[in-house]
């Protein structure tokens, strides 16, 4: 489609803007992870790679970082497959409690996080649940399962049901059917659904607070403990610079896999 | 119709199991008749600046020697007012917290706290005789903490911006204020207590005796200053970096602060304290044990050596606050060459002590004793909420 | 042509079992995910509920389990509360606008204005901030938008300082991301052709994107307004740190998680309410599988 030129330099300005709106204040962050002083003031007062040593041997934010990727890991394979499992039914039967369904995988992700949160941590308290990495796996799970439900859901429709048919009819069982045909072309939105579940994982600190009990500390709460300490507060800026470099790999990997809808969808685009 | 049965059932079944499972008064444990051997980790509830390990200042680390010598590998817990500690408490992950007068007396009645064996701590008889078996540390007969340190709230403010040094609690409550906007004070329903204390000198014909005994007028009075002072407040505290860096930035510039703030201050000598002439809120700092505590014996080893005079000197020079145990003084003056901190926070002065008022529950029963209509601590809560608008 | 037996195997019996009962394959399906919200998400926000029926005990030391309205009646009856759930819901509002005044342009720009090759690009730089820690963003702008001292402050001498204004261009940042998505995705659904035949028929680009794009986008605006809107009302970290002394939903129900937490919980139904009757409202839109 042919855009006037005027059309062009509006929208792209706009977009020029906006970007650097995003990207100002983490720009801000990268440039005082090198600042001589420790604090978040600006302008910097130097230059110097001194935090970014201290965060390598830092001890606290390693053991954080594993803790956010065990729970995100643990949440997102939990999610997969609660996931999966609901996305099917939905879209292969009509039952009564579909749409309460729909609307309680919804829930966790519309709701605020903090009503999550001390629901949570009222229930698992009363139930006498001792709180630890299965309390958070089990919270962040909850609010992971929509993330993968919704994408799954969008490409079981896109999918031409004819695929699983004729899968059948050429003497395929209903397992071998899924795991020869179906599975494969689901696999580019389990994994873009499971990187998107991930990352809301990962970043996470509010249900966190609430369900991860004394001694466990994510990457977030470590971040927030240490946001305000004196000496700590620019290791966590070179943690959080380093955080969003790392990121970009599987944001990019991600946005190969969904926007590559090959034939095999035999859907309508 | 049949899932509708299903869910309907489900629903109630996980209704009635949340019934059941109640929130159990646990009853208080049983103090300890001897240390044994430790059990390699502690895990505390404190304020800020009560158990450095180095991490905010390298040159201030006293966790590292007790790691070290005990091998309990501590690891803290910053609270950021007495309800979040008492809160935490409840939770039961935590083997002990340094309870402040509004949280200890919560945390014996709800048997959250055992009692402590002081025969067990070696510095204990040489605290200042003042802080032992007080109301908020004792009950019963049976002692539930060890000392730790007490102090003021006080007034600070930044001298480029307020060039005459306020001498009154008026130049925060002024609705008039020239420094509008730039005021702060401290974020916990505790605080209406500060403005009824200000109320005891300011209307005198209120009659107010004890901040923490207030009956309903005079808590309504108190309630109705601090919504007058709404209007000048910028923001309110209590995590302590957080004003820290407003009046390090100039977004504060005057308010109800702690004097570690000021000590820790890029801008530190801006910066000026004072207890205002109508006297000050405060708090008397108690290590108290869990009653769920999974490492007793740790704890009762950390009560030991945060009660020795070397680590009571740094602690009080780092955050500013009297030491509980007075042997401190001279270790103060040996590590930072300091011979007046014991006198400027009056540490071994019972009758300064008596006139500040350290933090407490308000109860029905008023705490003064003087009758049984005080506005108890739950309305207190409530009240800080409409405060805030 | 002669019938071919397959080959038998446990998975082939199950699988005709599982053929000749439905109503099990639905059940095997169905029953984990079920099973797992009901039990978890919906018996704990009963057992929420429930302890906003309950009450504080006099000095604060325990929770009464007695049932009883109190803390609804409290919230009524007193108009702060009231105040502070409108103010939530105006913020909530102001951020969602602002989002959906900010997202559209950029949305547009990538899934239509530009070449192929860039869009990629593009939609990654969107995205990687999502992935930065919002607690440092939320630092970084308490930097940001100080009064005096902070650096726009500094650099413009001017600065909204913190309070609602404040809070409401930082929300609208943090949350920003999470309305490019859906309206991208809407936009890359909608086909070419459609802007090509409104051109064709006469239309400038003004009024195509009004009277075309825009209608054909209200799902995907609505699915990222759930976003916005439910993230805004429970936030209390983002609040306390640029909110100045601004209180909303979120700080409330914070602050009294460990002073009171049966009022805590009466007040965090208030957003349950809210997002409910919202979802429920839009649930005509199609938006809910935009999510």
């Amino acid at each position: 489609m042919q855009f006037t030129r005027r059309v062009r330099m509006l929208f792209g300005g706009i977009t020029g803007l906006v970007l650097a709106f995003l990207y100002l204040p983490l720009a801000i962050i990268v440039v005082l992870s090198f600042n001589t002083v420790s604090s978040l003031s600006w302008p910097p007062k130097g230059f110097t790679f001194r935090w970014w040593r201290a965060a390598f041997h830092s001890e606290g934010a390693r053991d954080a970082l594993v803790v956010s990727l065990k729970t995100a890991t643990g949440a997102t394979l939990v999610a997969l497959v609660l996931g999966l499992l609901a996305a099917l039914a939905v879209h292969r039967f009509a039952f009564f409690g579909r749409e309460s369904l729909n609307l309680m995988i919804v829930l966790p992700i519309a709701l605020p996080g903090i009503v999550t949160g001390i629901a949570l941590n009222a229930a698992f308290r009363q139930a006498g649940v001792e709180f630890g990495l299965l309390t958070l796996i089990i919270a962040h799970a909850t609010f992971c399962i929509v993330v993968l439900y919704n994408n799954l859901l969008a490409r079981f429709r896109r999918l031409s049901p004819n695929l699983e048919e004729a899968s059948a009819d050429l003497g395929a069982h209903t397992f071998q059917t899924f795991r020869y045909v179906t599975f494969p072309l689901l696999r580019t939105a389990l994994l873009a659904g499971g990187l998107l579940a991930f990352g809301l994982s990962f970043d996470e600190i509010v249900v966190t607070t609430f369900t991860a009990g004394a001694g466990l500390e994510t990457l977030p709460i470590w971040i927030f403990r240490n946001l305000s300490r004196g000496e700590q507060q620019p290791i966590v800026t070179v943690v959080a610079t380093a955080v969003m470099l790392m990121s970009v790999i599987p944001v990019w990997v991600a946005q190969r896999l969904t926007s590559d809808d090959g034939p095999l969808t035999g859907g309508t685009r | 119709m049949k899932s509708a049965r299903y869910f309907g059932a489900l629903t109630a079944i996980t209704l009635l199991a949340s019934a059941c499972g109640s929130d159990s008064k646990s009853s208080g444990g049983d103090a300890l008749t001897s240390i044994g051997t430790g059990e390699k980790a502690l895990n505390l509830i404190v304020w800020a600046g009560y158990a450095e390990d180095g991490t905010t200042d390298p040159a201030y680390n006293w966790v590292k020697p007790f790691q070290d010598q005990s091998g309990c590998v501590v690891k803290s817990k910053i609270a950021a007012t007495s309800d979040e500690m008492f809160q935490l408490m409840s939770t039961g992950q935590y083997d002990g917290v340094s309870a402040s007068g509004d949280s200890s007396v919560r945390l014996i009645d709800a048997g959250l706290v055992s009692p402590v064996n002081t025969s067990l701590i070696k510095n204990y008889a040489d605290l200042s005789s003042f802080l032992k078996d007080t109301k908020y540390n004792s009950s019963g007969g049976k002692n539930y903490g060890i000392p730790h340190g007490w102090g003021a709230n006080y007034l600070m403010w930044n001298t480029d911006e307020v060039t005459t040094p306020p001498d009154s609690w008026n130049a925060v409550f002024d609705p008039a204020s020239p420094y509008s906007g730039k005021v702060t004070a401290y974020d916990a329903p505790i605080y209406i207590a500060d403005a009824a204390l200000y109320l005891k000198t300011a209307q005198p014909d209120l009659g107010i005796d004890d901040p923490y005994s207030l009956n309903q007028k005079q808590f309504d009075a108190s309630v109705a200053l601090l919504k007058e002072q709404h209007k000048v407040i910028g923001e309110y505290w209590n995590d302590y970096t957080k004003t820290m860096g407003a009046f390090e930035q100039g977004s504060t510039v005057i308010g109800t602060t702690w004097q570690v703030i000021k000590n820790l201050a890029s801008n530190t000598d801006k910066l000026q304290t004072v207890i205002p002439k109508e006297g000050s809120t405060g708090w008397s700092d108690t290590w108290m044990v869990s009653s769920k505590a999974a490492h007793p014996n740790c704890m009762y080893m950390w009560m030991d050596y945060i009660t020795s005079p070397g680590v009571q000197a740094q602690v009080a020079y780092y955050f500013g606050e009297a030491p509980a145990n007075p042997k401190a003084c001279a270790e103060i003056n040996t590590l930072y060459a300091d011979a007046t901190h014991c006198d400027v926070f009056k540490a071994t002065d019972e009758a300064f002590a008596k006139s500040i008022s350290f933090w407490a529950t308000p109860r029905k029963e008023c705490l003064n004793g003087k009758g049984s209509d005080c506005v108890p601590f739950v309305d207190w809560i409530k009240a800080w909420t409409e405060i805030k608008g | 042509m002669t019938a071919t037996t397959l080959p038998s195997s446990p998975g082939r019996s199950a699988s005709r079992w599982l053929h000749r009962h439905p109503r099990a394959r639905l059940v095997s399906l169905i029953g984990a995910p079920a099973a797992w919200m009901l039990v978890l998400y919906v018996g704990s926000l009963a057992s929420l509920f429930l302890t906003s029926l309950y009450r504080l005990n006099e000095d604060g030391s325990g929770i009464d389990q007695v049932i009883g309205v109190q803390n609804y009646r409290t919230l009524i009856d007193k108009s702060v509360y009231l105040d502070i759930a409108a103010r939530t819901i105006k913020i909530a509002v102001l951020v969602t606008l602002l989002d959906i005044v900010l997202a559209l342009p950029i949305a547009f720009f990538i899934a239509k204005v530009v070449k192929a090759r860039w869009r990629r690009l593009l939609v990654a730089a969107v995205l990687v901030p999502l992935w930065a820690s919002y607690l440092v963003k939320a630092f970084s702008w308490r930097a940001i938008i100080g009064s005096p001292g902070g650096v726009l402050d500094k650099t413009f001498g001017f600065s909204p300082n913190y309070g609602e204004v404040g809070l409401i261009i930082v929300l609208a940042y943090l949350w920003l991301p999470y309305m490019i998505v859906p309206i991208y995705s809407g936009l890359e659904r909608l086909p070419d052709s459609l802007l090509d035949a409104s051109s064709d028929l006469g239309a400038h680009f003004g009024f195509t994107f009004r009277k075309v794009v825009l209608p054909l986008l209200f799902p995907s605006i609505v699915a990222g307004s759930v976003f916005t809107f439910s993230l805004s009302l429970g936030d209390y970290i983002a609040v306390d740190l640029v909110g100045g002394k601004t209180q909303v939903i979120g700080s409330v129900v914070y602050d009294n998680f460990s002073a009171d937490l049966p009022f805590a919980a009466a007040f965090a139904v208030v957003p349950v309410i809210v997002m409910v009757a919202y979802i429920l409202g839009i649930r005509r839109t199609g938006a809910l599988e935009n999510l």
